[in-house]
């Protein structure tokens, strides 16, 4: 029995030790997250709920800034270029409605791409406090 | 024309665009045995039904709990809006399989989320909630000592999901403070002759979705000890719950209700559906 415990954290800590691949890297690099930016734009486009918001965006370079801030979000070679999360939402007055439409989407795409579970999840992470900067302004 | 206008108002409230049912699965948890929104037995701080901002939605549920000596059948329903207020109602039977007879007893809800986004802000989603209970056949409860046949629960409850906790799973974990003066939850009446305080109980639980459809969880809730006739203890479980669509969910669930009216080691299943529009 004691060994077995003393196998497995051994196995555990051999396994920590190895420097896991950066998200940008699970999700596929620059290609797996132009698929992910292409499709979530396919989504918010059929998207009733929320499509109104994108009337007056400039889609090309919404797509643009969207895969420059997944890529530097998930440690990716890529440096954002947009404004703040507060500033380009200004005035849309974004609900949590909308949130949860958006969220709901970007999991639908995640899950057509036979994406990861943990990798969804950690991108969820990083994306799910962003709430606060962008709804209500 | 009053009828109209009332018409076009039901209409107008549940269009199709205040129905949209815009929160994500699983984030409306299930409904509990009193009727509000959370686990098999505690209330969570999370709203029941898919309505997220300036929408509304409701959920109807049917549930039973089986173990050595009793079994109790609930069936509810709860309208809720805007991710913040649910109002609810559940119809508890408990069946005294070894004893004959039933009991029963009706429970009107009200939970208001005060605080936090249960996916969104460091600050856990709160809430505040009552619970109004009437028991139906209250001449068993008053002749094993309780006091009265209603009562009113207070209760705070704070949930959170972290994401990416346990092998890439999201956790949700929350924590219930309650004030009540329930015998078994109301089912054996309110206070006793020599006690009719309120006191406060903690209840918790903590629940891995292992993917966007399937939670798997365990639950605790304390409970007072009133009644001098028979010793009363706190109830676990341990469930699964299946989110099959944002229309239907189905909890399985382990549990241990301790001792009940003198009968001791009450164990037994859980299974619950509920339905969402």
């Amino acid at each position: 029995m004691k060994w077995i415990l003393i196998t497995t954290l051994l196995f555990l800590s051999a396994c920590s030790q190895h420097t896991r691949p950066s998200l940008y890297q699970q999700l596929g690099g620059d290609a797996g997250i132009s698929l992910i930016t292409d499709a979530l734009l396919n989504e918010i486009a059929n998207d009733e709920r929320i499509v109104h918001h994108f009337a007056d965006t400039d889609i090309e370079r919404f797509r643009r800034l969207l895969a420059e801030q997944l890529c530097q979000l998930t440690g990716g070679p890529c440096i954002y270029s947009g404004g703040t999360m507060q500033d380009s939402h200004k005035g849309f007055n974004i609900t949590l409605a909308n949130y949860d439409a958006l969220v709901e989407n970007l999991t639908k795409v995640m899950q057509r791409q036979n994406i990861s579970i943990s990798a969804q999840n950690q991108l969820l992470a990083l994306l799910a406090p962003m709430y606060k900067d962008i709804s209500y302004r | 024309m009053k009828i109209m206008i009332l018409l076009a108002a039901v209409i107008l409230v549940f269009s199709p665009k205040s129905m949209a049912n815009s929160k994500i699965i699983a984030t409306g948890g299930t409904s509990s045995i009193e009727g509000s929104a959370g686990g098999g037995i505690v209330p969570w701080a999370v709203i029941n039904g898919y309505a997220s901002s300036d929408e509304w939605a409701v959920t109807s549920f049917i549930s039973v709990v089986g173990v050595d000596d009793f079994t109790l059948n609930t069936f509810g329903a709860s309208l809720t809006y805007d991710n913040n207020w649910e109002w609810s109602i559940a119809r508890q039977t408990l069946k005294l399989d070894s004893l004959g007879g039933e009991l029963g007893q009706d429970i009107f809800g009200v939970k208001y989320h005060i605080a936090g986004e249960l996916l969104y802000t460091a600050l856990p989603q709160i809430s505040l909630g009552i619970q109004y209970k009437k028991h139906r056949d209250f001449a068993l409860p008053k002749a094993v000592g309780a006091r009265d046949d209603s009562g009113v629960d207070f209760y705070l409850s704070a949930t959170k999901l972290l994401f990416n906790q346990i092998a890439g799973r999201n956790l949700l974990l929350n924590a219930t403070a309650r004030a009540t003066k329930a015998n078994q939850t109301g089912l054996l009446g309110f206070g006793s002759e020599t006690n009719n305080n309120y006191q406060l109980m903690l209840e918790g639980s903590a629940a891995l979705l292992l993917n966007y459809n399937v939670a798997i969880g365990v639950e605790f809730k304390q409970k007072p000890n009133k009644l001098s006739f028979a010793d009363e203890q706190h109830w676990r479980d341990v469930f699964i719950a299946w989110f099959i669509n944002k229309h239907v969910s189905v909890t399985a669930g382990y549990v241990d209700l301790g001792s009940i009216a003198g009968f001791n080691n009450q164990q037994g299943y859980y299974l619950s559906i509920e339905g969402a529009w």
